[in-house]
């Protein structure tokens, strides 16, 4: 049994911790440099505004509705994240944290007749220890989890808990029916079209689809799914769908006490992401990196930390990610303590085709040239060749101008209080 | 599964060496120190619901809070009558003295320059947090 517990309009929520006053009002995230939407608070997407919408093409409306828009603050973001994973940590022995606002907790330990309240504890403490909420939803696989958490945030009488194990089955079939086959985990989007086209409309119809058949008109993975649905668990924690964050963490077998295997596991984790980002055709924006203690010896000094370095451009490249999240690791690092576990997150990810394209685009220059600065900079790490033009330091590109304070990280900027 | 207490509190239990070692002289109590004193441990019960704040103004000085310190707060605390809380008015965040008498609640400045806060019929109070410790350096 899994619970997904998962941040509602998460960016957006941490920056109305600290300003109240943008509770209730319509407030959106952009991305670096200000480009376009990546998250929206409840009355934005009332307004019908997409996610990735380019933020000049929304001044009209902002200015209608009085839309507040913030910059990008990973600093904020990363802080938050990391205290929410701490406190959800401990509702379960087992927590996978599965982007920046969500994870996954194991529920085998929690009666049935108890999860439910269980879930609404889980949402009582995110919301009185962080201002953080969240909604809550337990399944027998983590797509059915996935699938509760959806219908917890959407459906306002689950009062942000839904527990798909409880329900009568002629229940769950009449809520499964009414859900989008896009919905469904690891179908998205891009795999509802021709789901759709061959009468499988619904998360309830893809349940009861013929397994053999999904294998061979669409894929294992989708067979996969459907079992999932069914209650079968057959999706583990490594081949979760990837989605606009890559994640890769993993407890290590023995306690590690030194920064030298802190940096080792970590530069790990960020090959095996950089290599799924790279087989879905991405480039990452910044890197989330994390290190935690056993929460659960509570003799040992516990230490649980999480930073987000945000890169100077979007990059598949893994040693310029790892370099990224080395350096992050170093600042996180405390000596004296009994590490359990530690991930990366790849965040912020965007095509790789379209970045490449506006890269040619900007320099119509030499073919020949360009792959000789690629050679040597796949020898040396990107960057070791680059236009003088483009300056040493690319700080300045970042254009953050609506960014709130790092409140938590950073003392010159706590939130005041009169 | 191990049950976990709603508010499971982070503590940590160190040894520590609080008698006087005549100089020249190894005590064998040394070998239990096992660090160094973390102002954290002392000031901080709940650390992933405790934040830092800074002091702007003068309402609170009959509490000793002035202009420019920097308050721990707690948000794992409920508060009570008499706490010195953050508060949420009109959108903005406040430290005042929470008092309360049945169901009567106000936030309550300590300083006579500033009038109380009164909370209306039906006006739910929205406490942010409980403030814990008051940290000012002097020089």
């Amino acid at each position: 049994m899994f619970a997904l517990v998962d941040g509602n309009n998460f960016y957006v929520s941490c920056e109305r911790v600290f300003e109240p006053r943008l509770e209730g009002r319509p407030v959106v995230v952009l991305s670096n440099n200000d480009g376009c939407v990546v998250a929206r608070s409840q009355e934005v997407k009332a307004l019908g505004v997409r996610m990735g919408t380019p933020w000049f093409r929304l001044r009209d409306l902002a200015r209608r509705h009085g839309i507040v828009a913030r910059s990008s603050n990973y600093a904020l973001y990363g802080d938050m994240s990391a205290r929410m994973m701490a406190v959800l940590g401990r509702f379960s022995p087992e927590q996978e944290v599965y982007s920046i606002d969500e994870c996954f907790l194991g529920m085998d330990g929690v009666p049935g007749g108890e999860r439910a309240e269980c879930g609404r504890r889980i949402r009582a403490q995110a919301r009185q220890w962080l201002g953080l909420p969240v909604c809550v939803g337990f399944g027998a696989t983590r797509t059915l989890a996935k699938l509760a958490n959806f219908v917890a945030k959407k459906r306002p009488a689950f009062g942000g808990v839904c527990d798909l194990a409880a329900l009568p089955p002629a229940e769950l079939d009449a809520l499964l029916d009414g859900i989008d086959v896009g919905e469904v985990w690891g179908v998205g989007y891009r795999g509802a079209p021709r789901l759709k086209a061959l009468g499988i409309g619904s998360a309830r119809a893809l349940r009861d689809a013929d397994p053999k058949w999904l294998r061979r008109a669409f894929s294992v993975t989708l067979e996969r799914t459907a079992a999932e649905l069914n209650g079968t668990p057959c999706i583990g924690p490594e081949e979760a769908p990837a989605r606009q964050q890559i994640m890769s963490s993993r407890a290590f077998g023995a306690y590690v006490h030194d920064l030298a295997g802190l940096e080792e596991a970590v530069a790990a984790y960020v090959g095996r992401a950089a290599e799924k980002l790279r087989r879905q055709g991405s480039l990452a924006g910044a890197v989330q990196v994390h290190i935690r203690t056993n929460p659960f010896k509570e003799d040992h000094p516990q230490h649980q930390a999480g930073l987000v370095v945000p890169l100077a451009e979007p990059t598949d490249d893994t040693r310029l990610l790892a370099r990224a999240a080395l350096a992050g690791l170093r600042r996180l690092y405390k000596p004296g303590h009994a590490y359990q576990k530690a991930g990366v997150m790849l965040m912020d990810l965007s095509d790789a085709r379209r970045a490449q394209a506006a890269l040619f685009d900007a320099d119509r220059g030499n073919p020949v040239l360009m792959r000789a600065m690629d050679r040597i900079n796949a020898c040396w790490g990107r960057g070791t060749l680059r236009l003088a033009a483009e300056g040493v330091d690319q700080r300045w590109r970042m254009r953050r101008a609506m960014m709130s304070p790092c409140y938590t990280t950073r003392w010159a900027e706590l939130p005041r209080v009169s | 599964m191990i049950p976990i207490p709603f508010f499971s509190a982070q503590r940590l239990s160190r040894p520590l060496l609080l008698s006087r070692v005549p100089a020249g002289f190894p005590s064998p109590a040394d070998d239990y120190v096992e660090g160094s004193l973390d102002l954290n441990e002392h000031l901080v019960a709940h650390r992933e619901a405790t934040f830092f704040l800074r002091v702007q103004g003068h309402s609170m000085s009959g509490a000793g809070i002035s202009d420019g310190d920097l308050l721990v707060v707690d948000r794992a605390l409920e508060a009570g009558h008499g706490d010195i809380v953050v508060a949420v008015v009109d959108g903005e965040l406040t430290v005042k003295r929470l008092w309360r008498r049945g169901a009567r609640v106000r936030l309550v400045a300590e300083n006579p320059a500033y009038a109380p806060i009164e909370l209306k019929d039906g006006q739910e109070l929205a406490v942010w947090g409980v403030v814990t410790a008051i940290v000012r350096r002097v020089r």
